[in-house]
C-alpha cells in the first residue's frame, strides 16, 4: 500500500505526505491528545471526526504548528519536521483555516485573498522601490492566481466586499479561498460547513471535491456531519476524549464498534 | 477684510503648522498600537533619543563618554569629527532599528499574550530606561540641532500677505519644511502598508494574528519593522522638534500632548491622528487668540486635554471610530 492506491471514483491516491507518531498534547491536567498516531497520503481526502472536546481541533493545530505535542514526531514528506513556528509550517505549503473564522475583518474579500499569496512575493522593499518591473510581473502573476482562485469559488460578485460585512457562510468560503491562493500541498479545514444551511453545504462539498480533484491538492477536514464526511472523504480518522478509536475507510469507521459505542454516548468507564 | 479675521487667518496656520508635529507623535503611537495592541508610552523619549543620537553623531560625540571616563580615568568626550547631517540621519536610522529589534527580543517577546495594562507597564518601564541611557550616552545638557533646514520668517509669504492685506504673515520656514516633510512621511507610509510586501504583512497582523500567522507571516518580524518605523518617525519628530526648541528632555513630554490628540482621532486611525493633531494644533492657537486674553492666557497647557476629556464624554470613539455599541 506503500504506492498508493486508486480509488472507486478513479483518483490516484500516492504515498504517505504526513505522518503524526504518537503525539501527546497536554494543557496542564487535560490531556487533548493521547498517544495517536496517522498518516495522510497524497491526493486524498482525510477525515477527522469525533465528538465535542475529543481533540480534533488540537490535532490540527499540531499540523499547522500552532500547538506544539509534548511527545510524538510529526513527518513531512518523509523526513521528521522539526520543531516550528506556524508561519514556518506556512511557508511549507500547509495552508489551513480555522473552526472560528480567522479573517482580515478591515479588508476587502480581494485583500484577503491576496494575502495567501504573500509568501510568492520574493522581492523585498528595496528591490520593490528600484527594480518596479519585476515587482509589477510579480504582482500580475499574483493577481492572475487570485482571480482563478476567486472564480473557482464563485465569489466574483464580492470581491471589493469588506469582509465584516458578509454573512458567515461566505467568510468561510473567502477563508477557503485564501488557503487556495497559497497553493497548497496540504490543506487543513477545521469544520468548514459548521453553521452552514444546506444550500451552503452542498456548494462547500461541491468545491472541496473540485480542489481535491482539479489540482490534486492534498485535504485533511475536520466534520461533524456525518452524511457529508462519508459523502467526501477517502479515510477517516476517529477521536473520543483525545484517543484515537478508529482509523479507515468510511465503511470500516461506519461498522467500528467503538466508533458507533461514542456516537451513540455509551458510558466511558 | 476686519482686522480680527486676518490675525485668526495667520493664528489657524501657524496652528496648523505646530498641529503636523502633534500628528507626527501620534502617528508613531497608532502604528505600533495597531500592530500589537501595545500603547507605547515610550513613543516620546524615542523622539528624544533618536534627536539626542542625531546631535551626538553629529557632533563626533563619544558615547557613553562619562561613563568610560569614570571607569578608565580619561577626559575624551569627541573623536575630533563632525558629520554631515545626512549620513549622521541615515546612522540614527540604524541606530532606531537596532533599538526596534532589541525591544523586541529582549521585551516584547516575553510578553505575547499578556494583558495590555502590563504591555503599557512594560513600555513605562522602556521610557525610563531609554531616557537614562540617552543621558549616560549622550549627557543631560540642552543641546542645539541643525541639520540644515532653514529657519526664521518666511519672506516670501510675508511679502505677498502684505500685498494682500496690508498685514504680513509669520509664518517660519522650518514649519513649512515640517509640514512638507511630515506629509512626504505620510505619503511613504501609505504607499509602504498598500504597495509591499512588508506593508501589506503589517496590515494584516494589525487586522488579525492567527490569520496572519497561518498565511505564512512572523509577527516577531513584522513588530520589529513596526518598531523601527515607529522609531524612525519618532526621529523625525525629533528632528523637527529639537531644531525649533533644542534637544533636550522637555521633549519626551509631547507625548503628552500626543494623547488628547489620539483621544479625538481614535487609537488606531492614520487619518484620525493627523486629523487629530491638526484640529489640536489650531483649536489650541485659536482658542489663546480669542479666549486666552480674557482668562490670562496659558490656555494652550490645558485647551488640549479639556479638548480630549470632552470628546471622552460625547463621542469616546474618536471621530473615525465605529460607533460604540454595547451588546448584552
Ligand atoms: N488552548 C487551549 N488551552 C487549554 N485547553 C485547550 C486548548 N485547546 C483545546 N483545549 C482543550 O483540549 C480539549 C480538546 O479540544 P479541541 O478543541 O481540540 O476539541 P474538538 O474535538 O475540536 O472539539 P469541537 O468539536 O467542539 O471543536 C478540550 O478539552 C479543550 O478544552
Ligand atoms: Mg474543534
Amino acid at each position: 500500500m506503500e504506492e498508493g492506491y486508486v480509488t472507486e471514483d478513479g483518483r490516484k491516491i500516492g504515498g504517505v505526505v504526513m505522518e503524526m507518531k504518537n503525539i501527546t498534547l497536554r494543557f496542564g491536567g487535560v490531556v487533548a491528545i493521547k498517544d495517536i498516531s496517522f498518516d495522510i497520503r497524497q491526493g486524498e481526502i482525510r477525515a477527522i471526526i469525533g465528538p465535542n472536546g475529543a481533540g480534533k481541533s488540537s490535532m490540527l493545530n499540531v499540523i499547522s504548528g500552532f500547538y506544539v505535542p509534548q511527545e510524538g514526531q510529526v513527518f513531512y514528506q518523509g523526513k521528521p519536521r522539526p520543531q516550528m513556528r506556524p508561519y514556518e509550517v506556512a511557508r511549507q505549503g500547509i495552508a489551513r483555516t480555522f473552526q472560528n473564522i480567522a479573517l482580515f475583518e478591515g479588508m476587502s474579500v480581494l485583500d484577503n485573498v491576496m494575502t495567501g499569496r504573500l509568501n510568492y512575493m520574493k522581492t523585498g522593499l528595496f528591490q520593490q522601490a528600484w527594480w518596479k518591473g519585476k515587482a509589477e510581473q510579480e504582482e500580475t502573476e499574483n493577481r492572475e492566481v487570485v482571480e482563478k482562485v476567486i472564480d473557482f469559488l464563485e465569489i466574483q460578485h464580492i470581491r471589493k466586499t469588506p469582509v465584516a460585512r458578509l454573512p458567515y457562510g461566505l467568510k468561510k468560503r473567502v477563508e477557503l479561498a485564501r488557503a487556495l491562493a497559497a497553493e497548497p500541498s496540504l490543506l487543513l479545514l477545521d469544520e468548514p460547513m459548521a453553521g452552514m444551511n444546506v444550500e451552503e453545504k452542498e456548494d462547500m462539498s461541491r468545491f472541496i471535491l473540485d480542489v481535491n480533484d482539479e489540482f490534486g491538492t492534498t485535504i485533511a477536514l475536520i466534520e461533524h456531519d456525518m452524511g457529508v464526511v462519508m459523502d467526501l472523504s477517502d479515510r477517516v480518522v476517529v477521536m473520543d476524549y483525545g484517543k484515537k478509536i478508529g482509523d479507515g475507510t468510511p465503511d470500516e469507521v461506519r461498522n467500528n464498534q467503538d466508533v458507533i459505542d461514542a456516537y451513540l454516548g455509551v458510558a466511558h468507564d | 477684510m476686519p482686522e480680527q479675521l486676518i490675525f485668526a487667518m495667520e493664528v489657524t496656520l501657524n496652528g496648523l503648522m505646530a498641529g503636523v508635529l502633534y500628528a507626527l507623535v501620534a502617528l508613531g503611537f497608532v502604528l505600533i498600537y495597531k500592530a500589537s495592541g501595545i500603547f507605547n508610552y515610550a513613543q516620546g523619549v524615542m523622539a528624544l533619543f533618536a534627536a539626542m543620537t542625531l546631535v551626538g553623531i553629529m557632533n563626533g560625540q563619544v558615547p557613553f563618554a562619562h561613563l568610560i571616563n569614570a571607569i578608565f580615568g580619561g577626559h575624551i568626550t569627541h573623536f575630533g569629527w563632525t558629520i554631515p547631517s545626512f549620513i549622521a540621519i541615515l546612522l540614527t536610522v540604524a541606530v532606531m532599528v537596532l533599538l526596534a529589534w532589541l525591544v523586541q527580543v529582549l521585551v516584547m517577546k516575553h510578553l505575547v499574550g499578556q494583558e495590555p495594562i502590563i504591555l503599557f507597564m512594560a513600555t513605562i518601564g522602556l521610557a525610563y530606561f531609554l531616557e537614562g541611557v540617552a543621558d549616560l550616552m549622550w549627557g543631560s545638557e540642552i543641546k542645539t540641532l541643525d541639520v540644515g533646514i532653514p529657519q526664521g520668517i518666511n519672506l516670501w509669504i510675508d511679502e505677498k500677505t502684505y500685498n494682500i492685506f496690508g498685514y504680513g504673515f509669520f509664518i517660519d520656514n522650518l514649519d513649512i519644511v515640517a509640514t512638507i516633510v511630515a506629509a512626504l512621511l505620510v505619503t511613504g507610509l501609505v504607499i509602504f502598508a498598500q504597495y509591499t510586501k512588508q506593508g501589506r504583512a503589517m496590515r494584516a497582523v494589525a487586522d488579525d494574528h492567527q490569520a496572519a500567522l497561518s498565511v505564512g507571516i512572523s509577527l516577531n518580524f513584522i513588530w520589529v519593522l513596526v518598531w523601527s518605523v515607529a522609531g524612525f518617525v519618532a526621529l523625525v519628530a525629533g528632528i523637527m522638534w529639537g531644531t525649533k526648541s533644542g534637544v533636550q528632555f522637555s521633549l519626551s513630554l509631547i507625548a503628552l500632548k500626543a494623547l488628547p490628540v489620539l483621544m479625538l482621532g481614535g487609537f488606531t486611525s492614520i487619518p484620525g491622528a493627523i486629523v487629530g493633531g491638526l484640529i489640536i494644533g489650531v483649536g489650541e492657537k485659536l482658542f489663546e487668540f480669542a479666549i486666552g486674553p480674557m482668562v490670562g492666557g496659558a490656555t494652550e497647557n490645558w485647551f488640549a486635554y479639556v479638548l480630549a476629556l470632552l470628546f471622552l464624554v460625547f463621542r469616546p470613539q474618536g471621530l473615525f471610530g465605529e460607533k460604540i455599541i454595547e451588546r448584552v
